[in-house]
């Protein structure tokens, strides 16, 4: 076998490596005033990894290395493009706090960065060894970013819950992938789609698919595998709670869409069943149980867990023939606006927090008062988070929707009702937050004087903003990206 | 070949890795759980390589091997942290926040 080596479709992983290797060396150098240079840094080789991207678009095709280990195609591309403007907004967002916090600064972003090399793998893998390395790489620096306050038990307690949680979860995933391996007798993924699609389902191959499915529900926090998310997130620093909720599950949803759409499609009549109880009770539980927070970071964590569950539906309905490109489309689209708008969420919290200094709904009240514009966006985003047009969310719930009507099966249209449900639920606890804000007194001790929020933070509200602003304006854009991406499978 | 003692012995492995993770409650303890499992992981991987003759099986163990030197690392770090703002590598310590 003749090794090619395509410089042009590694491009944009070799940027973000050299970055990554630039900013740790040049982290020596900085005086201790000057480190948020390291920042400049790291989000220069952030957007400059994007042009590659560019570039390998518009040259259009398929391309595989590595035997086929590693394909660029468009569904590729897409999301590493995305991983990149998460990456970015993440660095723009932690900017501030980092710094004030008197945290490390340049070690932070290349955790950051790392994890996003691991995700931007991740999207390209196409073989079982890959993905398992890929994860890793997502998984391992996001468990020392999560213990980040190293004097704070809280947030070491959050590092361990992840680590054990994390480290478990890989284990098994691997043995279930191992029997996978030993079973079809190949680690890439088009092996084993060939398997499945010759071998029928025999319980042994069954039991494999349970376990590597449960490994991947530990990483996208799927009720009932979700008890370490809400405390991780609590615990860790804010910043690096949105990268994990947006980041990192997107990560663990797109090593579901390699493993499920290019391997184990054709048994779908072992996994189709076990990602229908966890889009259903991931959804049920993570509403219900986000109603009762007081605390804003544990209840977007508890929704972050129900969207999660909203972007299962359509693996769950995926199985039926003529679903199959609707669905994969429909869990592309629900992610790409899903970080956006938690992504955006996230960052007007922070921007919050530097007033009221405190996490507690209560302390939010009266926020209008002091910052009209903050108050306006953190609007936005809550009704985009619950749906409601002409917010971006709207458009994701309702490609979800349309992928259930398309398959039309009992089960589907049973998930159906359930999810529409639970989109009346989730109303509830958003809408309580924006009535806060804008109807609520402001708490004792608040100062009043207009809020004046970092250049950075700006900016990450303005990007996610006018994304979520537009996307629900005019869908289409979304809608084409979809479908291009969608047309790799 | 012999095929299915290797896979009990990989199972038992595995197993005994879940108990421990479950039921023990020193952090570093919990950590050599893990490793058991994942060297389950890595038994069942080099039995079907040799049964199948396909080295990929063995290529994997590798990785699984330097990842998981990767994890034991940060894991011993973050349980140092936790001794050090506790004063022991007890795991059940870490309880303030709710699930």
């Amino acid at each position: 076998m003749k090794v090619h080596w395509d410089l042009h479709a590694l491009a944009p992983l070799v940027a973000v490596t050299v970055t990554i290797v630039v900013v740790l060396i040049a982290d020596f150098f900085f005086e201790y005033r000057e480190r948020f240079k390291t920042y400049q840094l790291a989000a220069f080789g952030t957007l400059a990894a994007l042009i590659p991207i560019i570039t390998l678009a518009r040259d259009g095709g398929t391309r595989s290395l590595f035997g086929g280990a590693f394909v660029v195609d468009t569904y590729t591309l897409a999301f590493q493009g995305f991983f990149l403007i998460v990456a970015y907004v993440t660095l723009l967002i932690s900017v501030d706090h980092i710094g004030e916090g008197d945290y490390y600064q340049g070690e932070f972003y290349v955790l950051v960065l790392t994890s996003t090399l691991g995700m931007m793998i991740m999207a390209g893998a196409r073989d079982l060894i890959t993905i398992f390395v890929a994860l890793e790489m997502i998984s391992i620096p996001t468990f020392v970013l999560a213990g980040w306050r190293k004097h704070d038990t809280r947030s070491n307690e959050a590092a361990v819950k992840y680590f054990i949680i994390g480290v478990l979860s890989s284990a098994v995933m691997l043995y279930g992938i191992s029997m996978v391996y030993g079973l079809s007798g190949s680690t890439s993924l088009s092996g084993i789609a060939e398997y499945a699609g010759s071998a029928g389902t025999p319980a042994l191959l069954s039991i494999a698919i349970f376990l590597t499915i449960v490994g991947f529900a530990f990483k996208i926090s799927a009720v009932p595998f979700h008890f370490w998310a809400p405390d991780t997130y609590d615990g860790a620093p804010i910043p690096v709670t949105a990268f994990l909720s947006v980041a990192s599950k997107a990560g663990g949803f797109v090593a579901l869409l390699n493993v499920i759409f290019f391997g184990f499609y054709a048994s779908h009549t072992s996994w189709q069943p076990i990602i229908w109880v966890l889009a259903a009770l991931s959804m049920t539980v993570g509403n219900l149980v986000a109603i009762r927070q007081t605390s804003i970071v544990r209840m977007l964590a508890y929704s972050s867990i129900a969207q999660g569950g909203f972007m299962l539906v359509p693996f769950a309905v995926a199985g039926v023939g003529s679903s199959k490109h609707a669905s994969f489309e429909a869990v592309i689209v629900y992610i790409l606006i899903y970080g956006a708008m938690n992504l955006g969420m996230f960052a007007c919290v922070i921007a919050a927090m530097r007033r009221t200094q405190s996490d507690e709904i209560s302390s939010f009240g009266g926020m209008s008062k002091y910052s009209p514009i903050l108050a306006v966006m953190t609007s936005a985003f809550l009704f985009s988070l619950a749906g409601i047009p002409p917010l971006a969310g709207w458009f994701a719930k309702f490609v979800m929707f349309r992928s259930v009507l398309d398959a039309g099966t009992t089960p589907a249209v049973i998930l159906g009702v359930i999810a529409a449900l639970n989109s009346v639920i989730a109303f509830f606890y958003y809408a309580g937050v924006a009535r806060a804000i804008w109807f609520r007194e402001t708490p004792e001790g608040i100062d009043l004087r207009p809020l004046k929020t970092p250049f950075a933070l700006n900016a990450a509200i303005a990007i996610t903003g006018s994304f979520v602003l537009i996307v629900g304006i005019y869908p289409q854009v979304i809608a084409r990206l979809g479908e291009l991406a969608g047309a790799a499978l | 070949m012999i095929l299915n003692q290797f896979l009990i012995l990989a199972a038992v492995l595995f197993c005994i890795g879940i108990y421990g993770v479950l039921v023990r409650r020193n952090g570093v303890l919990v950590l050599m759980s893990i490793e058991l499992m994942l060297n389950a992981v890595n038994l069942n991987l080099i039995a079907f390589s040799a049964y199948l003759k396909d080295t990929s099986g063995q290529i994997f163990v590798l990785f699984v091997i330097t990842i998981a030197a990767a994890e034991v690392g940060v894991g011993l770090a973050i349980i140092l942290l936790l001794f050090r703002n506790f004063r022991s590598p007890d795991l059940d310590q870490a309880q303030q926040l709710k699930g």
